[in-house]
């Protein structure tokens, strides 16, 4: 494609897609929406809890199978 | 864009949360505008600018830690809105986007050529929204707004050259697409 090409490329470009005039400004006000954006709070790191659950659960599940006598004690506290 | 806050991010980093939200919206009611306008002229939708605008503060605050003042906050919000408005291109299918009734608030395509009827423009249009999304960006920035290639480099991250290689590409895959349709432009 030689440099004639590119400009009547250009210039049909430029008739089917007309530029943008001066600085347009946003239908709306954007604030709220990026508030809403930031207050959005990312997902909980589900594998630390999930490590700390399964070990608590563990404590407690080799506790009442050691230790019998404690399972009444462990159910008041529940 | 202007660029007289280019070091209010790091200037409220260490303050409190109040005051970095304040100092956040003053930066974000001075540049919207401008932010808004690179994208629009990426996208060429009123609706999604708005949210990819939307999108740019949120991705700004989030790698606020990252910026650097030296390198001034208008190439740095340009880029990654750049990157922004990209990743949206990415998203949507060539068939579905630049509907005519998204592009409405845009000034209507203006035949100077005779010989170049609404129905060549139209399928030029079409061809246009074909091309993959980092030559429509350079395409767009370059032929459509006319922006400097600096700007444009410093934006896509990438050097003139390969700016300039980007253009010429869009422009030659756009000639093909429109030959295999029967019009030779």
């Amino acid at each position: 494609m030689n440099e004639h090409d590119q400009d009547r490329m250009k210039n049909l470009l430029q008739q089917a897609l007309p530029p943008v005039d001066g600085e347009p400004e946003p239908g709306r006000d954007l604030w709220p929406a990026v508030l809403r954006r930031l207050d959005a709070k990312p997902a909980p790191a589900l594998s630390g809890w999930a490590w700390f659950d399964g070990a608590l659960l563990a404590g407690l599940v080799g506790l009442a199978a050691f230790f019998p006598a404690s399972i009444p004690v462990l159910l008041y506290y529940l | 864009m202007r660029n007289g806050l280019s070091g209010v991010l790091n200037e409220f980093r260490q303050r409190s949360p109040e005051t970095f939200e304040a100092a956040f919206e003053t930066l974000f009611r001075l540049h919207q505008r401008a932010v808004y306008g690179w994208i629009l002229r990426i996208v060429r939708n009123p609706a999604a600018a708005e949210d990819l605008t939307v999108e740019t503060f949120w991705r700004i605050h989030r790698a606020h830690a990252r910026f650097e003042p030296s390198r001034g906050f208008e190439g740095w919000a340009r880029r990654i809105a750049t990157h922004a408005a990209l990743d949206w291109l990415r998203t949507r299918r060539a068939e579905s986007e630049l509907s005519m009734e998204a592009c409405a608030d845009l000034k209507a395509p203006a035949v100077a050529d005779p010989a170049i009827t609404a129905e060549i423009l139209r399928k030029t249009a079409l061809a246009f929204q074909r091309l993959p999304p980092k030559l429509r960006i350079a395409a767009t920035l370059a032929v459509v707004e006319e922006q400097s290639q600096k700007d444009m480099a410093a934006a896509l991250g990438i050097s003139v050259a390969a700016v300039k290689q980007r253009v010429f590409r869009a422009l030659r895959l756009l000639r093909k697409d429109l030959e295999r349709q029967g019009i030779t432009p």
